[in-house]
């Protein structure tokens, strides 16, 4: 009796989740004024946290041009790290317990090149038109998500193994295409479009700002709201249909949102890889694997992580600048490899 | 063919007879080409998901686990199909009560705080039967529950099966290759080949050497158990 009571104990319920999203909620305002503060041009602390702490209403003795930088620069790109960092994060989990594998991940899946040929796309096509590049990002992701879906499925299910591999045939198909549509532009873009591809999230000032937020957040939520569903299919689809989970409408929902969620980050700063992978593992080991608190968990996660990824990127070597992208594969390219092992 | 309350139902037959087949019709993962099946009554293509899975549940070869889990969350997941928004989707008191309830049942109380990856395959197919007890689902569907135990397994696991349908009028139906092992639990026993319902009866009706014989393309001896009396079959090479 004693050993289940325990079990019981050891289970994740509601206040646990809460408690702990609020502490990572408090880590995450914290991280956020932190790396305000950080950066190529020192803004006095106590003047800044308290322009912070009033949203900017008030100027709390900062010059204009502090101000600016506050606000201007470092804000809107803090934020956008942490959309960024949260929509990959919360895709890389949808995907891993849907397609019951601890590896998937948008970056290796080829979500993220899909959603950035779609991009580049816009950009050739509809250049004027800044709204068409989340649009085609999400469609281009949508597409490559299917993909490699369609490819990993063989006769005996989708293995391990073989979703990575379907991942890599998609990702270099869609590099290629990627490779001979930048070899097209002209010498003065190509290098801030590397750039970019490897993550890049100095291009946060825009009035565009808000969609990746809205779309981590509602995906997020979404997201969460399949958990229980999204439990029993880590167990296998055949078990989670028998105990009553509409496992088709569960799979097109998270299809669906993973590939918002990584379209509209890739669109906004590229494809900042690893992210997926790294963070809901950690979250996994930290508060288990049931994704009522792990999904939520790793978006809080992802956004703290990119930010301090990003904010190594922009200081290391300030004033000039690493892609974000590289500082999260340094880091995730290793614990893939020990996941490989594991697996 | 009908379940009854109450009644077990083995479903024997060769390997493509259309066992598996069968199962998963009733579960309405497969829509048959003809015939329907009803359930209380209702159309089975016309119930929700959530409806069918209150009512029929399935035990089925554990699949591979891929991410831990312990066998009390395991066994929770079995309370899926009666969340509501009265504890916000979470599991409520009586959920826990139940899952408390069929630990009991299969003698996993000890083992319900360890991980499903740690236990013995007869332990493991026993917290297989215990998640889909929790259902509570009157309808049990059983896609050869026994294939990779030893000879006490089988017989707890089969036994477990019996006496839920005696204490609560449940019905099952038991897909199985090992015939003495139906012919020990069942009440009913469907036999099937090619798609086909050779014969559905009692197992002294069904279990008869002419009929094995066309059936499983082999001479088989059939007497009676000397303890039990059920009858007992034997190949003959």
């Amino acid at each position: 009796m004693t050993t289940s009571r325990q079990a019981n104990q050891n289970r994740v319920t509601f206040r646990r989740t809460i408690i702990t999203l609020l502490v990572l909620v408090a880590a995450l305002v914290i991280v956020v004024g932190a790396a305000s503060l950080l950066g190529s041009e020192r803004l006095p602390v106590s003047n800044s946290l308290c322009a912070l702490t009033t949203l900017g209403a008030r100027q709390c003795g900062l010059t204009s041009d502090q101000f600016d930088i506050l606000f201007q620069i470092r804000l809107p790109r803090i934020l956008l790290a942490a959309a960024v960092g949260g929509s990959l994060a919360t895709a890389g989990a949808g995907y891993q317990a849907l397609l019951r594998n601890p590896l998937a991940e948008p970056y290796l899946l080829g979500v993220s090149n899909g959603a950035a040929v779609g991009t580049m796309l816009a950009l050739l096509f509809f250049g004027s038109l800044e709204w068409s590049r989340p649009l085609m990002a999400f469609a281009g992701a949508l597409v490559a998500t299917f993909a490699v879906y369609r490819l990993a499925r063989g006769r005996v299910g989708a293995t391990p193994e073989r979703l990575i591999l379907a991942g890599v045939i998609v990702t270099t198909f869609l590099s290629s295409i990627i490779v001979f549509v930048t070899t097209m532009m002209d010498a003065t873009r190509i290098r801030s479009f590397t750039f970019w591809l490897l993550g890049d999230l100095s291009g946060a000032n825009t009035g565009l700002l808000p969609v990746p937020i809205a779309v981590a957040v509602v995906g997020a939520i979404i997201l969460t709201l399949n958990a229980r569903s999204l439990n029993l299919l880590m167990l296998g689809e055949r078990d989670a249909f028998d105990l009553g989970v509409e496992v088709s409408r569960v799979r097109v929902t998270i299809f669906l949102i993973a590939s918002l969620l990584v379209g509209s980050s890739v669109a906004a700063s590229g494809s900042v890889g690893y992210v997926g992978l790294v963070v809901p593992h950690l979250t996994r080991l930290s508060v288990g694997s049931d994704n009522r608190i792990s999904i939520p968990s790793a978006t809080l996660g992802g956004a703290l992580f990119v930010i301090v990824a990003d904010t190594i990127a922009r200081t290391v070597i300030a004033p000039r600048e690493l892609p974000v992208g590289a500082i999260t594969a340094l880091i995730g390219a290793p614990l893939f490899i020990y996941l490989l092992k594991r697996v | 063919m009908l379940l009854e309350p109450g009644v077990v139902t083995a479903v024997i037959g060769p390997n493509g007879a259309g066992k598996s087949t069968l199962l998963r019709s009733l579960n309405g993962s497969l829509i048959p080409n003809s015939g329907t099946i009803l359930l209380n009554d209702k159309s089975l293509g016309k119930l929700s998901r959530r409806a069918i899975a209150k009512q029929i549940t399935v035990v089925a070869q554990e699949a591979e686990l891929r991410f831990p889990i312990t066998v009390f969350e395991y066994v929770l997941g079995g309370r899926f199909v009666w969340a509501n928004s009265t504890t916000w989707g979470w599991e409520g008191e009586r959920d826990l009560e139940v899952a408390e309830a069929v630990l009991d049942e299969t003698e996993l109380h000890e083992l319900s705080g360890r991980m499903m990856n740690e236990l013995s395959g007869g332990e493991r197919q026993r917290a297989v039967l215990a998640r889909a007890l929790a259902t509570e689902a009157p309808i049990l569907l059983l896609d050869e529950p026994t294939a990779n135990l030893d000879l006490s397994h089988q017989a707890t696991l089969l036994g477990l099966v019996r006496e839920r349908c005696n204490s609560r009028s449940s019905s099952a139906l038991v897909i199985t290759h090992d015939i003495n092992l139906a012919a020990q639990f069942a009440d009913v026993i469907l036999l099937l080949k090619g798609g086909q319902v050779v014969k559905t009866g009692t197992t002294q009706q069904v279990l008869v050497p002419d009929l094995l014989r066309e059936v499983f393309s082999v001479d088989v001896l059939v007497d009676a158990h000397p303890i039990s009396g059920v009858p007992r079959v034997t190949p003959v090479h």
